[in-house]
């Protein structure tokens, strides 16, 4: 049976970059036990020996030509369209600690 | 009355020039302005649309539905959630641009899961979407919107994506047709990704033959998506009345403890008895049971979630993460866990291998069967708030069709049984092998001509 | 405990991390523009993939997968035949998906092994990821720009086999001067398409120290270089105590000449790999390799060891060799090379061009035929002439030589110079 804990949860929610409250780590907590209830019937399974499957078309080599593509690259004003905050054709973002 | 047409019909009248796609438009944006508050399928709309008419215009201005998970260029896409309230795309899907270039009219982008995170649309960050056969109950999900759509004919045809039921399931609970390719047939380009090795776009129509007309369209390789198959792709409508003589069906799940006993299980029984006299052979076949690709499916698809969801941190577009919906932030963690240092392999590796097994498990199947028939649900549509707090609810509602989903199978749902007290739906799943769509089209086909359950075929 | 502070030399043990940006037409996994460092505008060079847009979708670049084989196969690797790319997972404003695109437990290449004067370092591997956009840093805000978001980068890891700054230098030297070679990438770490970081950690027996510290943006080899003696000293110290450095990312700060501890970008290190489902993965045959081995252009070390074999010696070949027309005029010279790479690095003769070198090579040296008995009569008249001259050479004045036989050039023209000195001093000893 997998842990997962409240603390455990803070460490996820860290690592996914999703913002959490101290009251919604338990909650959170008590919802994965329920799902990873039934992803541990997976752990009966005997898959000595069997390849995991990454991709189903069974495809290989699918690779492109170094050509530029003119039609698909955007002006600056397209690739800033939708961004909430920007200055001077860059995106913007409040100054990042450490740098 | 107009907006009852299905596709077909639409394109043969507008031809004969008996109707005229601005007289169809006009009514269906007017029942649209009607309708929608009250059933809430539509986000956006775009009542004037100007649609290409470069090619052999085939589709003649129709007016189409869009999941909101299609990128749109100009009109706001949402994925039904709150980070992408207000983003306007500035390019195009492949889907849509197909459809565009083909002549559709695209009216509108349907209410959908947030993230296409469910089977009811219940977790949409703007409201949940009413089935509209019975409006206590839910359309399903997560093309919840698109299916309403069709079924409360507020368009001609629709488009919808699914990963693991999301479009033959609320097609199921609406009482429509719902068609998965092959994953691979149908381009992903500039569909907001959610599982990427399982997303497959889809049509979903008011019968089969709406749904080949538009797969016809929306088919093929892309070179701005690395996954589809460079297979030609047929014409799935040419052959569509072949029928089903000597065809060898396999009938799964009927013994399962979900459904053994029930309507459903007696719906499915006399659908393989529908085959039988259309002269297909079926027998019950024995396959792995559904129950653990729930498990496989979760995990793969949470795993791949947490890494397509990274993206959303309000800096190039969008608000920020914060803005997440309750369902995205547990699939998003969950995924994040199950693909965690110490953990991958225990669950991410593990689900993939026993992927693999499901999909030996198909190939044997198929080499005594030519297509597998099941329910598509394991019941009828459920009521509003049926998904209370259950956090596996989209999952086990969706466990009869997560095995050929997570095999990249093509499948299609087409209306089985109609309860005349609930005007509910229970649908037909029909499998096939990969890239065999136009035999179960013709399957489908068949059924749907040899049965009254089409709403729309009298 | 060892007596720590009883040690009195800890040597550096060093590897090094290269990354190159390839200079491909378009990106790594989508058709914009690869030109960052001359583009004129921010964000200009953008597309739905490269932003990271919601429903984008990444195609590989063929060029550059080919390239970094190349690349590989120049430093001596293993070719993986069969690879793929796997998504790496971090947050970073200039990392528009929340994840790069590069390669986890299937590198295209592995195992080399580079020649320097320190000796050979071993390469672990060389793998193929996508680049990031590019911070600026202004008043309290970053801004970020795209443009270089997405450019193919290959990042080249050799076995902790350094031991020195000098050593350190030698490696990031070989490699650059190899890329060059290859013609795959300006390897200009000014313009930002070589990038150096080093991890560096200090061990007191020929034993692999238990811990590594990491030193980032070291972008000249003389960084390099001062930044590996300063984290000697550094790490040593901390050591003679008896502790062990901390594990942790440090920048340098080259006006300070110091290194300092940086909050690393990549905090957690958990980057949670998987193969990305959306590249299919990758299966070369071994023709496939052998073709791109094949055609290979000859690189430095090999360069310099086949003009030896024309004849040149060794200094002389490592001159030409930097020369690529010089080169292939060798090639064409056969017999003279030897003799004109001579004249050509003492600066003798210039040119680029069989023809001309042999000119004025020609012109230098044109030898007169003249029989010995003929010649030992204008020798004889030379000396007659220039009493002087033979006093001063039989006084010790050994460079008075060369005035004779210039007297001797002048009456009789230029005969075989070698010749010439010998019967001259054939002569002075025999009187």
């Amino acid at each position: 049976m997998s842990v997962m804990n409240a603390q455990l949860v803070a460490h996820i929610a860290n690592l996914a970059n999703i913002p959490v409250t101290k009251a919604e780590e338990e909650k959170l907590a008590s919802g994965f036990v329920t799902t990873l209830k039934v992803v541990d019937q997976l752990m009966d399974v005997d898959t000595s020996g069997v390849e995991p499957t990454h991709q189903v078309t069974g495809l290989e080599n699918v690779l492109r030509e170094d050509e530029v593509d003119e039609e698909r690259m955007f002006t600056q004003e397209e690739a800033l369209s939708n961004a909430s905050n920007k200055h001077d054709g860059y995106f913007v973002v409040p100054q990042l600690i450490g740098e | 009355m107009l907006r009852n047409l299905t596709l077909k019909q639409y394109l043969d009248k507008v031809k004969a020039r008996e109707i005229s796609p601005d007289d169809v438009l006009a009514e269906i944006n007017e029942a649209i302005d009607q309708e929608n508050p009250k059933l809430n399928i539509y986000l956006a709309r775009n009542k004037n649309p100007k649609s290409k008419l470069q090619n052999p215009n085939s589709l003649l201005g129709a007016p189409l539905a869009i999941k909101d998970n299609f990128l749109t260029k100009g009109l706001v896409t949402t994925a039904s959630s709150k980070v992408l309230e207000n983003f306007k795309p500035p390019y195009e899907s492949t889907v849509t641009k197909k459809l565009k270039e083909a002549g559709a009219a695209i009216i509108g982008k349907t209410n959908m899961d947030a993230w296409a995170h469910g089977s009811s649309t219940e977790t949409s960050d703007f409201g949940p979407t009413k089935n509209p056969r019975n409006l206590e109950y839910l359309p399903g999900g997560s093309s919840g919107g698109s299916a309403a759509a069709v079924a409360a004919d507020l368009c001609i045809a629709a488009i919808g994506s699914e990963t693991a039921g999301s479009i033959r399931q609320p097609a199921s609970w609406c009482g429509i047709v719902g068609l998965k390719p092959t994953y691979g047939r149908v381009s992903r380009a500039g569909v907001v990704a959610m599982g990427s090795s399982l997303d497959s776009p889809g049509p979903m129509g008011k019968t089969v033959d709406d749904t080949a007309i538009l797969l016809n369209i929306i088919a093929g390789s892309d070179k701005y998506d690395g996954t589809t198959s460079k297979l030609p792709v047929p014409d799935f409508t040419k052959e569509i009345k072949k029928g089903v003589k000597g065809l060898r069906i396999g009938l799964l799940y009927s013994e399962h403890e979900k459904i053994k006993g029930t309507v459903v299980a007696n719906a499915l029984q006399q659908a393989g008895k529908v085959f039988e006299n259309l002269g297909a052979t079926v027998e019950t076949a024995k396959a792995m049971k559904p129950d653990l690709a729930i498990a496989v499916y979760t995990v793969v698809q949470r795993s791949e979630v947490s890494s397509n969801l990274a993206r959303y941190d309000g800096v190039r577009y969008g608000n920020d993460r914060s803005f997440f919906g309750e369902e995205a932030r547990r699939r998003i963690m969950l995924g994040t866990f199950t693909l965690s240092k110490g953990y991958s392999d225990k669950y991410y590796v593990k689900a993939q291998q026993v992927r693999s097994m499901y999909i030996q498990n198909y190939n044997e199947l198929f080499e005594k069967y030519d297509l597998l028939i099941s329910p598509t649900s394991p019941g009828f549509a459920q009521k509003i708030g049926a998904l209370g707090d259950n956090p596996m609810f989209g999952e086990l509602a969706d466990m009869l069709v997560e095995p050929s989903s997570i095999s990249g199978l093509p499948g299609i749902n087409v209306p089985m049984y109609h309860d005349q007290k609930t005007n509910l739906y229970l649908g037909l799943n029909i499998v096939a092998p990969m890239w065999q769509e136009e035999r179960m089209i013709q399957a489908a086909y068949a059924y749907e001509q040899a049965t009254e359950w089409n709403a729309w075929i009298k | 405990m060892e007596r720590m502070d009883k040690i009195s030399t800890f040597t550096p043990v060093v590897g090094i991390e290269i990354h190159v940006e390839l200079a491909t037409k378009s990106k790594m996994f989508c058709g914009c523009k690869n030109d960052p460092f001359f583009a004129p505008e921010p964000n200009i060079y953008t597309c739905p993939v490269c932003l990271g847009m919601p429903g984008a979708l990444p195609v590989a670049n063929k060029k550059a997968i080919e390239w970094t084989i190349k690349i590989g196969l120049a430093l001596g690797c293993k070719i993986n035949l069969f690879s793929k790319f796997d998504r790496k997972h971090y947050f970073y404003p200039d990392l528009p998906k929340g994840y790069q695109i590069s390669q986890y437990d299937q590198p295209l290449c592995y195992e080399g092994s580079v020649d320097t004067e320190f000796g050979p370092v071993r390469i672990t591997r060389v793998h193929l990821e996508e680049d990031t956009g590019k911070l600026l840093h202004q008043n309290n805000e970053s801004l970020i720009d795209f443009n270089r978001s997405g450019v193919p980068l290959v990042e080249i890891v050799s076995e902790p086999d350094i031991h020195s700054p000098e050593a350190a230098k030698a490696y990031t030297k070989k490699i650059a001067e190899i890329i060059k070679a290859l013609e795959v990438s300006s390897a200009d770490m000014e313009k930002g398409s070589m990038r150096l970081e080093a991890n560096i950690s200090v061990t007191f027996d020929k034993s692999l120290p238990p811990y590594k510290v990491e030193v980032k943006n070291l972008n000249s080899f003389r960084y390099i270089e001062r930044a590996i003696a300063f984290e000697t000293v550094r790490q040593s110290e901390i050591r003679r105590k008896g502790e062990l450095p901390r594990q942790e990312t440090r920048g340098w700060n080259e006006s300070k000449g110091e290194t300092f501890a940086q909050r690393s970008k990549e905090s957690a290190e958990d980057y949670r790999y998987f193969p990305d489902p959306d590249l299919p993965p990758l299966h070369f045959t071994k023709e496939f390799v052998e073709g791109i081995m094949s055609a290979l252009p000859r690189l430095p070390q090999e360069t310099v060891a086949h003009l030896q074999e024309l004849g040149l010696k060794e200094s002389d070949a490592k001159i030409i060799a930097k020369n690529p027309k010089l080169v292939a005029v060798m090639e064409e010279l056969g017999g003279s090379a030897a003799r004109v790479a001579n004249l050509v690095v003492n600066g003798k003769i210039t040119g680029d061009t069989k023809e001309i070198l042999l000119e004025q090579m020609a012109a230098l040296e044109s030898t007169v035929q003249m029989d010995d008995s003929k010649l030992s009569q204008v020798i004889a008249t030379v000396l007659s002439e220039n009493p002087k001259a033979v006093s001063d050479y039989k006084a010790g004045k050994q460079q008075v030589l060369g005035f004779i036989i210039g007297m001797v050039f002048k009456k009789a023209g230029r005969v075989d110079r070698e010749r010439v000195q010998e019967s001259i001093q054939k002569e002075l000893h025999g009187q």
